[in-house]
């Protein structure tokens, strides 16, 4: 086994500042690509115990490790008679309001991606692979469209067939059974499970879903070994991660090691008058500005405070707004964005949403909604196919918590002056089709 | 020695909230402000698989599902 060294300017974790995954300027194309990263060494099988060595975990959100789905794969495919090849599936739908960090992998360094879906493919065993982007991220397609002819014309595609497939612009079409239900040319609504993509997915085959800087990563370990991986972050918290930062001076992208201080990590993008901070997206965990002070970007700290390093998105909520009003808007988004095919979500989301909104209206005068609210909270939990109702539970019943104070306000005094603020949350449009 | 065990569980998707297992099987299944099953997740005891049974025979649309464990 050999690898690479890396090149100088190839982050080793020092600071915050360590660009692996983005470089600058961007490598959108191949000569540009293969003059910072060099090429792309033939790993098989052996490279899964790499990815095993170098710790990674999953970048899309639920934060799996990655060797772990990769020889469940592998091993399900050599089960297979043939026919059945494994496929490997890299997830780009970012249907996530407050993230960007995968469309701006995809634009800057769709090569990395690609790298990482041959890569993946060779080691479990596949011979597509298929990267998905949500339809209205324009930009993007082109950007990969480009990058997969430019391989082509360059012969680089190595035996794996790559291809783009555009999804419908809807939040739950990335979940990764709803994509696997979308590629077999049905609705992108999630599905029950078992079976699980590794076992039957695209076309009944294996399938190898990770997100697209899972992949990326995958392509820097395929390069240049684990124990350069590791250099950046922590023994237990390896390697960097993008962010998306929100409600920030400078909002944006940004690549940090793993276990940086989430307070340098904002300060550093200028955050201030914190009033909360919501880990991980409208999936996420809001923190107490205390909380957000204490924790590192480790999933260890995160879990003590309830949260996670998620998909990476943070927004913070300065002391202007209403976070009530901003909670109510998301639930109340979030709840329109049910597939409608499980009973305890599709009646139970819009129930908690209208209880959020009362409280936050400062109409909840005696307490009855916001305790509503809890038990609907209690009663769907862990009871759809997806976790969109889990997902919903975790952002209410934390924020529920950490602006415990401002709901005492508003039941005392009414809503608060800032109830009519402009939104600090973004809340998508009306949405596209299933298909 | 080997021995089994059983759950219940539900095809959340299938289910569109007849509600005859939870009259058919109240010890176990609750139905939510909607009407839809609530199902306790923990082994059944021997004593109520008969009626683990029939609450699954009686789903109209086969959502409720009786998964085995194998023990050894």
């Amino acid at each position: 086994m050999t690898t690479t060294t890396a090149p100088t300017g190839l982050g080793q974790g020092v600071g915050l500042d360590t660009a692996r995954l983005l470089p600058r300027p961007s490598a959108a194309h191949l000569v540009d690509h293969l003059a910072r990263m060099g090429s792309l060494p033939y790993r098989g099988r052996e490279l899964i115990v790499e990815v095993e060595r170098a710790g990674l975990r999953g970048r899309g959100g639920a934060g799996f490790p990655t060797a772990t789905k990769m020889e469940a794969v592998r091993t399900r495919g050599a089960r297979l008679l043939q026919g059945r090849r494994p496929i490997v599936v890299a997830n780009g739908t970012e249907g996530e309001p407050l993230s960007a960090k995968d469309k701006t992998l995809l634009v800057h360094a769709p090569h990395l991606v690609l790298d990482g879906m041959v890569a993946a493919a060779r080691a479990v065993g596949a011979d597509e692979a298929v990267v998905c982007i949500e339809r209205n991220a324009g930009s993007v397609v082109h950007s990969l469209e480009r990058a997969i002819e430019e391989r082509h014309s360059l012969n680089a595609g190595d035996g794996i067939t790559l291809r783009v497939a555009e999804t419908p612009a809807r939040y739950i079409a990335g979940e990764e059974t709803a994509l696997v239900n979308w590629l077999n040319g049905n609705d992108a609504k999630p599905t029950f499970t078992p079976p699980r993509p590794f076992e039957r997915g695209v076309s009944r085959r294996p399938t190898l879903i990770d997100n697209v800087e899972t992949l990326a990563h995958v392509a820097l370990i395929a390069r240049f070994g684990a124990e350069w991986w590791r250099t950046a972050g922590t023994e237990t918290d390896p390697g960097t991660m993008l962010v998306t930062l929100n409600g920030v001076d400078r909002p944006g992208v940004y690549e940090v090691p793993l276990g940086a201080s989430l307070r340098d990590v904002l300060r550093n993008a200028g955050a201030h008058d914190v009033a909360g901070v919501l880990m991980g997206g409208y999936f996420g965990t809001w923190l107490t500005p205390r909380q957000a002070a204490m924790v590192t970007l480790s999933a260890g700290d995160l879990k003590a405070v309830r949260a996670g390093l998620g998909c990476g998105a943070i927004a913070v909520i300065d002391r202007d707004a209403c976070p009530l009003a901003e909670l109510a808007r998301v639930t109340r988004w979030l709840a329109s964005q049910t597939a409608g095919q499980c009973g305890a979500c599709a009646n139970g989301l819009p129930a908690i949403a209208s209880a959020v909104e009362h409280v936050a209206r400062g109409a909840d005068r005696d307490g009855a909604a916001e305790l509503a609210a809890r038990r609907w909270m209690e009663m769907v939990a862990g009871r759809g196919a997806c976790k969109l109702p889990d997902g919903v539970v975790r952002v209410v019943s934390s924020g529920l918590g950490v602006f415990a104070e401002h709901i005492a306000k508003h039941r005392a005094d009414g809503a608060c002056a800032a109830f009519d603020r402009a939104p600090l949350l973004p809340v998508p449009g009306p949405e596209a089709s299933w298909r | 020695m080997s021995s089994t065990r059983i759950r219940l569980r539900l095809d959340p998707i299938m289910c569109v909230a007849h509600g005859l297992c939870a009259e058919l099987f109240p010890e176990r299944i609750t139905l939510d402000d909607w009407g839809y099953p609530i199902i306790d997740p923990t082994p059944i005891p021997p004593a109520l698989e008969e009626h683990a049974r029939r609450a699954v025979e009686a789903c109209p649309t086969l959502a409720l599902l009786r998964e085995r464990e194998h023990l050894r």
